[in-house]
């Protein structure tokens, strides 16, 4: 088979060798050699983007999953493979990413044996450890599928509704967590980002992320694959969206009031600027745009719409990882060429993988259709990927 | 008995012996280069500090409920019966949670190398168990770094001050601090100026207490969740089942229909 250079492979070529390289100086030379992270800032990108953006940007997934096994939501149907694979994917990168950040990460199973049930770490370990078993058993059915292997499918269907239940139970105990991992820094973190309802807003950032990932996905595999867009599936992911970013601002307004903080947040300052890059990408753009019914029932201001919305949560997060110190500990911290190379590299093992997936396992609706018929009998013929999909992978 | 440190910065004469016996115990280089570095690190665990001819001796506290080990997922660090925050290098898998949680900054890393441990004062926990003063303690010339029993120093501490009043701030810190740790402090300057967070700022709760009380509600939100996850599931699942079984009673029954005429 010939491979073609398209300008993508070529940017994944050079993001691959420089992450090569930065992964051969954090374990030959170690943290201090690879990153700017330091005894005043012992957590840097890698915790703030990595591990906080990473699960989140993973919380399609469970909301999917959510939505079309437990509330039956059929129209959404076909979003839920792509959704499982991309968490799938993102918890496996999540795990990757720790093995860099780590300092000792050759005892990371030491969480099994030496438990401390007080710790809010442990438990996201824990949760996020199961987690991603119960994402690989939802993803296995692709596999199975593709390798037209029915009987294991019967099995793993039998236990679908365990799955579904303990997964969304996992993801609501981390998402949350995530947020829980901060309170325990009241004196450090800022106050425009230390609150005490952080696991509530985790949780519903994830949610609203997730619906947004969705959109964002479909978009782009639609055009990566040269797939048809499946509009009504949009649509119904962007009602839930605009739903979903109003829960966010509300519960947000409610504790900047609660905590007397409304005057202050609108005085400029460092965090402030921060602050408002955060709050006008994830609630004044993408509400604005979801307001109009024109908007709603376009993909294009969809797909601005859940952009906003994906990288105002992302700054969300990296406000409460990194700028909501920088006034404590007093300095700045600008994470080293070789930290974004490492974390670029995971990004693009993330697409990457996603390509492949895509182009071996039935993930999009074209096979799904085909195998949908046959699904309750549970005798799926799981034929192969429509040509047009493998013309245009990796693009 | 817990045991505990008492610093009287105003004994102290800023000689530095406490830094260079802490060095010897832990293995720690220490020259005069290392004395002159102002700041606690991987190889300094404890600093003198100078500021106008006033001194004053930074180590970590040793809280009775302390952040670090709340927070650490392995169980890496624990506060020993007799006093002492220790470490299990190990346990640890190097998340670097202790240094974030810490109000007093005390964990440090060794970032250079390539299997890093957190460093930081231990209380010398093979002395203390064996009955012996810390290092610091024993080596101080002047009495200004006191080993003993926790109450007894807090006792002690109050004393000095009551018989002293001109020449101390009237304020022992460490009774109150994070719900109360094993190091205190009293001197005739504050001890904010010297890096240590004041009372108004980190509060008199123990910080474990901040994500206990939302780990403490795990066990009973498992299986409220369940249950309520595992009924709507049903319930949207049932819905289904009795539209299929409804569709098949019809389809049954046109087919009777169809076969009796």
């Amino acid at each position: 088979m010939k491979i073609k250079l398209t300008f993508w492979r070529v940017v994944f070529i050079v993001i691959m060798a420089l992450g090569l390289y930065s992964s051969y100086v954090r374990y030959f030379r170690g943290l201090g050699a690879v990153s700017n992270m330091s005894d005043q800032f012992p957590w840097g990108l890698w915790i703030g983007f990595d591990c906080l953006c990473g699960v989140m940007l993973a919380a399609g997934g469970f909301c999917m999953v959510g939505a079309v096994y437990l509330f039956n939501v059929e129209r959404l149907h076909s979003v839920v493979r792509p959704a499982v694979l991309t968490a799938f994917l993102g918890y496996l990168l999540f795990i990757v990413g720790l093995l860099f950040d780590l300092g000792r990460p050759w005892y990371i199973w030491h969480q099994l044996i030496y438990m401390n049930p007080h710790s809010v770490m442990f438990e996201v370990g824990m949760c996020v450890m199961t987690y991603t078993t119960v994402l690989f058993f939802e993803f296995l059915p692709n596999v199975f599928e593709a390798l037209h292997w029915p009987a294991p499918i019967r099995w793993i269907k039998k236990i679908y509704p365990i799955l579904i239940v303990a997964g969304i139970l996992l993801s609501t105990l981390h998402q949350s967590s995530l947020g829980s991992l901060y309170l325990i820094m009241p004196s450090k973190l800022h106050p425009f980002w230390y609150s005490p309802a952080l696991p509530f807003f985790f949780f519903a950032s994830a949610v609203a992320v997730g619906l947004a990932m969705t959109i964002f996905e479909s978009t782009q595999s639609a055009k990566a694959f040269g797939r048809h867009l499946e509009l009504p599936v949009l649509v119904t992911l962007g009602g839930a969206l605009l739903v979903a970013l109003w829960v966010n601002l509300l519960l947000r307004f409610e504790d900047f009031f609660h905590r007397g903080l409304l005057k202050q947040i609108l005085k400029p300052s460092y965090e402030a600027y921060f602050l408002w890059l955060e709050l006008a990408l994830t609630f004044a753009i993408p509400i604005i745009i979801l307001s109009f019914k024109k908007a709603r029932l376009s993909p294009q201001w969809l797909y601005l719409a859940s952009i906003s919305c994906v990288l105002g949560f992302i700054t969300n997060r990296l406000n409460i990882a990194l700028i909501g110190f920088e006034t404590y500990v007093g300095h700045h911290y600008v994470p080293k060429w070789t930290e974004f190379s490492i974390t670029l590299m995971i990004i693009a093992l993330g697409f990457a993988g996603f390509g492949v997936a895509a182009k071996y396992l039935p993930i999009f609706p074209e096979t799904e259709h085909a195998v949908q018929p046959h699904r309750r009998s549970a005798a799926p013929t799981g034929r192969a990927i429509a040509t047009p999909v493998l013309g245009h992978a990796g693009d | 008995m817990s045991k505990a440190i008492l610093y009287d910065a105003t004994m102290c004469i800023g000689c530095k012996q406490c830094e260079g016996a802490c060095a010897e115990q832990n293995h720690l280089p220490y020259d005069d280069k290392v004395a002159a570095e102002s700041e606690q690190s991987a190889h300094k665990f404890t600093v003198v500090l100078t500021q106008d001819d006033k001194f004053m001796r930074r180590l970590c506290m040793h809280c009775e409920k302390p952040a670090c080990a709340s927070v650490c997922p392995v169980g890496a660090l624990h506060k020993t019966k007799e006093g002492p925050v220790v470490y299990d290098v190990w346990k640890c898998i190097g998340c670097r949670y202790c240094m974030v949680a810490c109000v007093f900054r005390q964990p440090k890393y060794e970032w250079q190398s390539l299997n890093p441990r957190i460093r930081k004062c231990i209380m010398c926990p093979d002395r203390v168990v064996a009955g012996k003063q810390t290092a610091c303690a024993e080596i101080c010339p002047t009495g200004a770094t006191k080993f003993g029993d926790r109450d007894q120093l807090i006792q002690e501490a109050q004393d000095r001050i009551q018989k002293n009043p001109s020449t101390y701030v009237p304020y022992v810190y460490g009774i109150n601090e994070v719900g109360g740790t094993s190091v205190f402090l009293i001197a005739g300057v504050k001890v904010q100026d010297y890096g240590y967070p004041s009372l108004a700022k980190i509060g008199d709760t123990p910080m474990p207490e901040y994500t206990g009380r939302v780990m403490e509600r795990i066990p009973d939100f498992i299986p409220v969740w369940t249950l309520a996850l595992g009924g709507i599931y049903w319930i949207s699942h049932r819905r289904d089942e009795v539209a299929a079984a409804e569709a098949a009673a019809q389809a049954e029954e046109e087919k009777q229909n169809g076969s009796g005429k």
